[in-house]
């Protein structure tokens, strides 16, 4: 079987396997449209204070939460699970790639939900123009948050306190996600460019990509 | 030493695995043909599913030299060689989320085989009614069931077995001898691990003890 053929065949099996758990969707996503419920509570109930914030409550909520999303591979990988791709012949990398894609397309989804959730509830004086560049923006970020929690993943496998330790390596490394995403949508706002911003998205999954691919089977061995 | 391994299944020589700063087998010296099956018995915490995890090239070992299949264990040559490797271990190698069938038919896709050999293999380990129930609400003996399915699609040419006739009835284990008459057909060889020494001895050709994580011919 081709790589990609592999990397596809794990994407449909993870995305088949959270349709049937409802991780993301039924229990993720819920408790982050509570939180962002609660921030306008906690802080004013000036309407055009909650408007304001709205955008930057998002994206903090929005990584917070995204970075479970990243990681629920790493929780549901069974030391079982990772032996039987190995004997049936599973390249790594490709294991790595087909995580990345089913993470991405949840994330995707995660993220629109939340905006879209966000847009009910603090209606935001959202600049002209901004679904095309927030979209890109939005999968841009989720793809490399996705990769930074697949490849934390892996590097913690085998490991006592998987999760806990995989959130410690995911938390700084996302920086460039968050500045990235954020800033798109606070460019667009201002009418300055936001080339620059998606282009550091850009990069910096490219980066995880090529780190994750390369790093996939020596991580992989390194766990047993 | 041997120099020329190929040829022998498993060859092993003076091979010694420690994990987490610990030895768990030593001075391993083991060769096992191709048309062979070896039993393995050890009493609990004696190391067995180390070796056999050894055999299946997923530990790699820290003294000694060995070769399976061909492969020099450690190497990367390996990778070559784990598509050609069945593992029945302690723990069911399934996800839990998905059907019995869909579980076959993920390994099948993944190892490059014929899908269309699915659903035959569900219907010779006798799974072809339970097929589509999910492998969390499966039983015991259903999810081995599973495994072997898979083994009969992916053929291997080295069949590894740690206690894989516990908890099964007379025609699960049945199934299992079958699964490795097909293997040795194939010019394959089994290496099955238990504790009970009355079981390997109706199955095995030569049996051995594991003591202390060193092989010793079983008196």
């Amino acid at each position: 079987m081709s790589f990609w053929a592999q990397a596809m065949e794990i994407a449909r099996i993870d995305l088949r396997v959270e349709r049937r758990l409802g991780d993301v969707m039924r229990i993720v996503l819920p408790f982050a449209v509570v939180a962002l419920l609660v921030f306008p509570l906690s802080l004013s109930a000036e309407l055009a204070t909650i408007s304001r914030i709205g955008p930057a409550v998002f994206w903090a909520l929005g990584i917070l939460f995204g970075m479970q999303v990243a990681l629920r591979q790493a929780a549901n990988d069974r030391p079982e699970r990772r032996d039987l791709y190995a004997l049936l012949g599973v390249d790594p990398s490709a294991r790595f790639v087909g995580r990345s894609i089913s993470g991405s397309v949840l994330m995707l989804g995660f993220f629109l939900a939340l905006l879209l959730a966000m847009i009910v509830l603090y209606t935001p004086n959202l600049p002209e123009g901004w679904p095309a560049p927030v979209s890109a923006a939005l999968l841009l970020t989720g793809v490399g948050l996705t990769e930074l929690g697949t490849l934390a993943g892996e590097i913690t496998a085998g490991l006592r306190n998987r999760t806990s330790l995989a959130s410690l390596i995911v938390a700084p490394l996302a920086l460039p996600l968050v500045i990235g995403g954020s800033q798109t949508l606070e460019s667009l706002a201002r009418g300055a460019g936001i080339l620059p911003w998606l282009l550091l998205l850009v990069a910096t999954d490219l980066g995880l990509a090529v780190a994750g691919v390369a790093l996939a089977r020596p991580l992989e061995e390194a766990s047993r | 030493m041997r120099l020329h391994p190929v040829g022998e299944a498993i060859l092993l020589d003076d091979t010694g695995v420690s994990l987490g700063g610990q030895a768990i087998l030593r001075g391993m010296g083991l060769e096992v043909s191709a048309g062979e099956v070896v039993g393995i018995a050890g009493p609990n915490g004696s190391g067995k599913t180390t070796l056999l995890r050894l055999l299946a090239t997923l530990v790699s070992p820290d003294e000694g030299t060995g070769h399976v299949l061909g492969a020099a264990l450690g190497s990367p040559e390996v990778f070559r060689v784990r598509p050609r490797i069945g593992l029945i271990s302690h723990t069911p190698a399934v996800i839990g989320e998905l059907t019995l069938r869909e579980n076959v038919l993920h390994a099948t896709r993944l190892a490059g085989h014929d899908p269309n050999r699915v659903d035959k293999a569900m219907r010779v380990v006798g799974l072809d009614e339970a097929a589509a129930r999910r492998a969390d609400a499966g039983s015991f003996g259903m999810l081995r069931r599973t495994e072997i399915a898979r083994l009969l699609i992916t053929e291997p040419s080295l069949l590894l077995l740690d206690e894989a006739f516990s908890g099964l009835d007379g025609d699960a284990q049945e199934l299992i001898d079958a699964l490795i008459a097909r293997t040795l057909q194939r010019e394959g060889a089994a290496v099955l691990v238990s504790h009970d020494t009355e079981h390997l001895g109706l199955r095995a050709g030569r049996v051995l003890a594991l003591r202390s994580g060193s092989l010793v011919a079983l008196a």
